[in-house]
This record gives structure tokens, sequence and C-alpha cells, in this order.
């Protein structure tokens, strides 16, 4: 039990990167892919901020009477891959607003779809024969 | 010249900064010209300074290492350097014309910042000493290659884009876990202490998933066989400075994050031979050879076509790095350069055959032999270094690779190569066929061909010939950070 209970912010990080890892793949929707990878990409924020906590350790401020502080650092290290996931995600917006414009869709097997028949077109047009 | 090491990143960061605060399309133009000379020149003077001390090391913010950031430059991030440095001046140099003609008129000075920002997140890629930091400068050059890739005229380089960046954030996520990983068993994020403490608790589950997730993730960058699918369409629709570039530099950068952290920071005794990443190299690179070079067979579509190529040539390149011995890696390291002048030139050449005609089918190109000499003639040179013909740059590595798998005494493979290598004679030869044997159609457009566009193309035209009579530069610095790398030279 103590086991479970013990570990459970990675129980919680491996379920976040499960599902985010699974909405990206099973879903044809760009949006919803784009949320499945931030999902995915904050499961592993989780799991560095876990990576912190040392047992019985207090908050990395300096006090008196305290010897164990937990690690600062996968924090700060984590500030810089937030700000790249919310990069990441607006640069993913930005484009599925583009998508959306060209094919008047954001449905990934419609866009499939329209590629296809674009490059059939374009073979055909100017086969060598 | 001590600030030499930092200058070449942070350079093309802040040109890039500076160009939109300009906001005139020549002027993006010069500084993105003189930017990437400047970062050139730099890369051969480190590499001069490399003849006398073995490494360049240089610490942010006076801060020490382990503590402290360090760049780190040895023989192997140098040769990072001239390859990256060289391609893009004369990138930027040809860019001039084409992206006039490819991208829209209010977006071409916002594609030269993008396009400096990815130069600059490559560069420190290559240079940076610490595990973090390659994370970082990864997804600012990856977040502006998505960028520069939709920018292209067709709307299907959207979707190439979107696609690219799906797998390219889950590919750069599964090196953010790795890194955490060793992070945690080790508790440093610098390369060389990292290497220096690995060993104590190689022989735990977190070290070997760490190993696992990095090497997944860089494979999905670096396009190894399962792991490519985003390469064909991103390289097929982008605008051709960036296919050019990408071509030339993006995989093997991804490939040379796989050699580091595979030599400098697990070793090659973990690596390679305790992990039985040598043979799943060594497969995954043979069915890439095959795959890719089959694929690009069946290419109406001739940028298509090559970008199928590439990933045959990096199968090539991991073929190499899976013989775990000193000739293969040279080998290795060999062919990222010689085949960076290779798809440098087929790249350059299909992009004044798009500034021609609008489009790179196969179709479109009948009769360019006459009507397009100059471009033809180095597209043709470019081809049979693709295929390894004596002379070119393209047959030195592959006479490496097949030396080093006769000396593993794997000749089944080698045969495979050879097999591979008239693969690829049979797609460069389908063009040259249609370019010289068929009549040009009549009524074709006859738009001129911009001079600089020529010149930059026939430079990398020349260099494959250089570098093929003559292999003791990119021979010498190969053999040099192989040394380094495996710890028989410091």
């Amino acid at each position: 039990m103590n086991e479970l209970l013990g570990h459970f912010n990675y129980w919680i990080v491996i379920f976040l990167m499960m599902m985010g890892l699974y909405m990206v793949i099973a879903s044809s929707n760009l949006i919803k892919k784009l949320i499945g990878i931030s999902v995915f990409q904050a499961s592993v924020f989780i799991l560095y901020i876990t990576f912190g906590k040392i047992t019985e350790g207090s908050p990395p401020i300096i006090r008196d009477n305290v010897d164990v502080y937990s690690n600062p650092l996968p924090h700060v290290l984590i500030l810089t891959a937030i700000v790249v996931g919310v990069a990441t995600t607006s640069v993913g917006l930005a484009l599925i607003v583009r998508i959306k414009e060209a094919y008047g869709s954001t449905d990934e097997d419609d866009i499939h779809d329209m590629d296809d028949n674009d490059d059939f077109h374009i073979k055909n047009n100017r086969s060598i024969t | 010249m001590t600030h030499l090491p930092v200058l070449v990143v942070v350079a093309p960061l802040l040109a890039s900064a500076l160009i939109v605060l300009i906001n005139s399309r020549k002027g993006a133009w010069v500084i993105t010209l003189l930017t990437s000379l400047f970062c050139f020149y730099a890369s051969v003077n480190m590499l001069q300074m490399l003849q006398d001390v073995a490494q360049l090391s240089y610490k942010l913010g006076g801060w020490d290492a382990p503590l402290g950031i360090e760049l780190r430059i040895d023989a192997l991030s140098a040769l990072m350097l001239l390859i990256l440095t060289g391609s893009a001046s004369l990138v930027s140099f040809y860019a001039l014309r084409s992206v006039e003609k490819e991208i829209a008129d209010g977006k071409q000075v916002l594609f030269y910042t993008a396009f400096l920002l990815v130069f600059a997140g490559l560069i420190g890629i290559s240079i940076t000493g610490d595990a973090f930091n390659v994370f970082v400068f990864l997804e600012i050059s990856s977040l502006s290659t998505y960028a520069i890739i939709s920018m292209g005229r067709d709307r299907r380089a959207l979707h190439a884009s979107f696609q690219y960046l799906i797998m390219g954030t889950i590919g750069a996520t599964f090196i953010l876990i790795g890194i955490g990983f060793m992070y945690v068993m080790t508790g440093t994020l610098n390369m060389n202490d990292l290497a220096a403490r690995l060993p104590a608790v190689a022989d735990t589950n977190a070290i070997r998933a760490a190993f696992a997730f990095i090497t997944i993730g860089v494979g999905i960058k670096a396009a190894m066989l399962p792991l490519h699918q985003w390469l064909p369409n991103a390289y097929a629709y982008s605008p051709s400075v960036v296919s050019t570039f990408l071509a030339a530099t993006a995989t093997k950068v991804a490939v040379y994050v796989m050699i580091r952290f595979q030599l400098t920071i697990f070793g090659i005794e973990f690596s390679l031979l305790d992990m039985p990443l040598d043979k799943i190299l060594m497969f995954l690179g043979t069915l890439g050879i095959l795959g890719g070079s089959i694929y690009a067979i069946y290419q109406t579509n001739v940028k298509r076509m090559l970008a199928y190529s590439s990933i045959a040539q990096i199968g090539y390149i991991l073929l190499a790095i899976g013989l775990a011995s000193h000739a293969g890696f040279t080998a290795a390291l060999l062919h990222m350069f010689n085949h960076a002048l290779i798809k440098g030139t087929l790249f350059m050449a299909l992009g004044i055959i798009f500034f021609r005609f609008a489009t790179t089918e196969l179709s479109a190109m009948s009769g360019t032999g006459k009507t397009m000499p100059f471009t033809m003639a180095a597209f043709t040179i470019g081809g049979i270094s693709l295929i390894g013909v004596p002379g070119t740059a393209g047959f030195v590595s592959k006479w490496y690779l097949v030396t080093a798998l006769l000396d593993a005494s794997l000749w089944p493979v080698a045969l495979l190569i050879l097999v591979a290598s008239i693969l690829t004679l049979i797609y460069v030869g389908r063009v040259i066929e249609v370019a010289y044997f068929r009549p040009a159609p009549e009524g074709q457009s006859q738009h001129k061909v911009p001079k600089t566009m020529v010149i930059a193309l026939w430079v990398f035209a020349l260099a494959n010939i250089y570098f093929g009579l003559d292999s003791d530069i990119s021979m010498g610095i190969s053999t040099l950070a192989v040394d380094q790398l495996i710890g028989i030279r410091p």
C-alpha cells in the first residue's frame, strides 16, 4: 500500500503521459492532437517537479533550524520547458488556423483526402507519356 | 578571439532580432548573409585553434563548469560547425532571389528571422557542453523550423509542418524525460561530469530507460526509418531555401546528438556493447537504406524523391555507427560531411528548377539538360556523387564504409550497400534521362535563371568534386574527432 501511495505523483505522471500520447495517436482532429501533446508535456513537467522533492526536505529558502532542503534546480529547468511548451502550443494553434483557412477543415482524415486529391491532379495534368 | 565559441551562437540570435527591427527585405538578406559568413569565418578559425589544443571551452557568464553552463568545442563539434556554417553561407547567398519568388511579400523579413533562429539553434546544439542546453537549443531550432516549413506556397506545406510539429515535439519531450532521469541519478547536467558519474549507476533501470528515451527521441529527429514519416512531406513542400538547408544540416545535427550521447556521455561500452544498440542501429540502418531507396524510385516529384533518398543516407550513417569500430565511426562522420555537400547540391538545383517552372515534378524537367545546361550539369555532379562514382565525395565515404564493413567481416551487408547503389543509380538516372534525352515542350516559360543561385549551386557542386579528389581535410577532422570520442587522444 505504501508503495502505491508513496509513488502517487509518479502514477499520475504515467497516467497523464499515456493519456496524452493516446490522444495524439487516436484522434483525427488537429486541435485534439495538440491538446494531447500539451497533456503529454505537462506530465513531464510534473515528473521533473517530483524529482526535486527530497524526503523531509523543506522549501529551498535558507532558514534557521533547517538542514534538509528540496532541490530547486528541477523547478528552474522545468520553467524553461514550460516556456517551450507554451511556444509549441501557440505555433501549433497558429498552424491550425492557417490549415483551417487553406483546407476548410481541421480533421486530419479530410485533409489527407484533399492532399491525395491534389497529388492526383498534379500527376494527371503533367503526366509524361 | 577567446569569445568566438559564444559569438557563433549569439551573432545569429542578435541578428534575427535586428532584422525584425530594420524591417527591410534587402537589409534582412544582407544581415543574414553577413552573419552566416561571420560564423563560417569563426568556425574555420576555431578549427585552426584545435590544431594546438584538444578542445575549446567557454564558461558562460564566468561560472565554472559543472555549476555553470559550458560551451565545449572539440573536433566533432568543429566538424558540425563547418557543415552548418558552410551550408548556411551558401544557402543565404542563394536565398535572395529564391525567397523573393517563393515567399509572400509581407513574410520575407520574418522568413530570414526564422531562418537565423534555426541556424542559431543548430549551432547551439553542436557546441554546448550541457545536456539540458541540448534540449533548449533543439526546441529553438525546431519551433523556427516548423514556421519556415509552413511558409511554402503549397497548402500541403502547412499540413507537413503540423505533422512535423507533433512528431518533433514527441521526440524532444522524450529527450527531456531521458535527461531528467540522468539528472536524478547523477545530480549533474554537464556532459563531462555526467560521463564521469554515470558508470557508477549504469546498472540501473533508470539509466537504461534514460538511454532508451534519448535514443528514440533523437531517432525521430534524425528520421531513423520507422520514425521517418514527417520527413518526406516536410522537405517536399517547404520553400527551396528551407529544404536545401534542412537536408544539408538538420538530420545530421540529430545524428550528432546521438553520437554525442552514445560516445561522450554514456560511453561506448554501455551504449553500443552492453545495450544491444549496435545491432539495432545496423538493422534499422540497413532497413533505412533499402526502404528509403525503394520508396525514392516510386516518386514522381523529384523533391520528394530526394527526401526519401535522405532517409536512405541517414541509414548509411546509422549503419556505420552500429559497427562500433574506429573505422565505422570515421565513415559515419565522413558521410555526414559528404552527404551535406551532396544534398546541398541536389536541392539547390531543384530550387532553380522550381524558380523557373514552379514545380519539381519529374515531367516538368524534360529537356532541361539543353535549356538549363549549368543547373543540370551541377545536378548530375550531385547525382553521381550520391551514387558514389569515384572522383566524387560520395565515393570517399562509401569506400570507407564498405572497408569498415569488410573489416568486421560483414560482407553480406557490404553487398547490400552495392545493391543500394544500384537503386540510387535507378532513381538518379531517371531524372538525368528525362532532363537530357527528352525534348523540351513547346512554349516553355523563358524565365532567366538568376546568376546568384547558379553560382551558389556550383560552389556546392565543385566542393563535391574537390572533397572527392582530396579528402585530407574532411578525413583529418573525422579521424581526430573519432580519436577524441573513443579516448585515444585527449
